[in-house]
């Protein structure tokens, strides 16, 4: 047996095993890449859909929603970061995967190429798109990559209060007044298809699914993912008081599930060439962002050289509770916000197209 | 031109509460160990997770190899004896 094929072996019978595959282990180039198309692509999506939330900041209806949504817009800042590093543990690097992203080479999800007409936009993007993100994103927390599930546990947790305050926030729409009523009822109406739309291609057009599967790093299929979901919101949306724009929506008694109308395909097709209705403006402000946070990066990194020595000693212990070397009290003060990408990521503009 | 890539990579572990040790939590990228600390503030510890920080250049880390796993590690796999449930006691001993 050749070294690789031994490896080959290893590696089979890790995955055969549930064992994870941690950074350092031998992988077949076809996983990391596969690896790298699917964790950068999560982390794109993560810090694009910033923009259709953060477009609501500004004009929250009271102190409140505003608190909840900036938190919210701050969480999926993080989960960007968390798969970003993850990511780099692939040999990519974070410059390399932006890049990417803003020249357009690696996507996003189509999702956030839609526009977010009302308030009651961001309360349906919370119940159906986060929802239909945590029915994917669950398996993804025992996929066969260590870093990419860790990292999904940690966003799992969260997501739960972006699903939940969305709900929040249609239901008060829904028991409202007629026109906040009937403003929750359009926002579902218009986010409903696409949410189905998240969880991908029917298998049978799904281009990555079987060797995703067959290497753990995807658990259940589309389709089934995709029936699951519906089953999820049919009597959430009751609860609501509100229904799901599918005149085909109806139980199935023989299956044990519902049963509902056709996916236009042709929409997402144009949706992921670029032909959404947002796909440009988000790219657009991202490349924008960047742009602008230059000279934050600039000066920080100019700071950190003109301040010289990296803190600690080789070999030195930090003693318990504190980092070796001096604590951060030492340094001049300075405002989080000017400093580090987030200002840049957390920005509230709001969009031009609305 | 400065950018992003010249901000080294730091590891993060994060104390949940007194009395337990810190844990890796995960990594970032910060251009000093001021800002790493305030980074990983706000990007592991937004919902209470934790009461200290610690943060360190990822490169400073010295790990063992995956490929050597096994010879690295032998010394301690066939000593069984250094477990408790190695000895037999008879039954109806008490506290051992």
């Amino acid at each position: 047996m050749t070294t690789v094929e031994a490896f080959q072996a290893a590696f089979d019978a890790a995955v055969a095993a549930d064992e994870r595959i941690e950074p350092r282990d031998w992988m077949p180039e076809a996983y990391r890449a596969s690896l790298v198309r699917q964790m950068a692509q999560h982390a794109h999506s993560e810090i694009i859909g910033m923009q259709p939330e953060a477009n609501w900041i500004t004009r929250a209806p009271s102190l409140r929603r505003k608190a909840i949504l900036m938190a919210k817009v701050q969480d999926e800042a993080g989960h960007g970061l968390y798969l970003y590093s993850a990511a780099e543990t692939l040999g990519t690097s974070r410059e390399e995967l932006l890049d990417k992203l803003h020249t357009g080479r690696q996507k996003y999800s189509s999702i956030f190429n839609y526009p977010t007409l009302t308030w009651a936009d961001v309360g349906a993007i919370g119940w159906l798109v986060d929802g239909a993100a945590i029915t994917n994103q669950v398996p993804l927390c025992r996929c066969s990559y260590g870093p990419y599930a860790r990292a999904m546990v940690r966003i799992c947790k969260e997501e739960s209060f972006h699903q939940r305050q969305g709900y929040e926030l249609l239901l008060t729409l829904s028991k409202g007044t007629p026109a906040q009523h009937e403003m929750a009822q359009d926002a579902v109406n218009r986010w409903w298809w696409p949410s189905l739309m998240m969880f991908g291609p029917p298998d049978d057009a799904s281009a990555h699914s079987a060797q995703s599967m067959a290497w753990k790093i995807k658990r259940h299929s589309n389709d089934e993912l995709r029936r699951r979901f519906v089953d999820i919101c049919v009597p959430q949306a009751e609860s609501l008081g509100l229904t799901l724009p599918d005149p085909d929506l109806r139980w199935n008694e023989e299956l044990g599930r519902y049963d509902f109308g056709p996916i236009d395909w042709s929409e997402f097709q144009q949706v992921l060439k670029g032909n959404g209705p947002c796909n440009e403006q988000r790219l657009d402000r991202r490349r924008r962002a960047h742009e602008e946070g230059a000279w934050v990066r600039e000066a920080a990194a100019a700071y950190a050289t003109k301040h010289g020595a990296r803190p600690g000693r080789p070999g030195e212990h930090p003693p318990e509770g504190r980092p070796a070397g001096r604590t951060h009290r030492e340094r001049p003060e300075k405002p989080a916000e000017e400093t580090g990408t987030r200002a840049e990521e957390t920005g509230t503009h709001v969009e031009a197209a609305v | 031109m400065s950018n992003q890539g010249d901000w080294p990579l730091w590891e993060v572990f994060v104390r949940s509460r007194r009395g337990l040790s810190h844990t890796h939590a995960g990594s970032l990228h910060a251009p000093d160990a001021e800002m790493a600390l305030r980074n990983a503030r706000d990007l592991y510890t937004r919902r209470n997770e934790g009461v200290s920080i610690w943060v360190v250049e990822s490169a400073a880390i010295t790990a063992t190899s995956p490929d050597e796993k096994d010879p690295f590690f032998a010394p301690a796999a066939d000593k069984p004896y250094r477990h408790p449930t190695f000895y037999e006691i008879p039954e109806g001993v008490k506290h051992l």
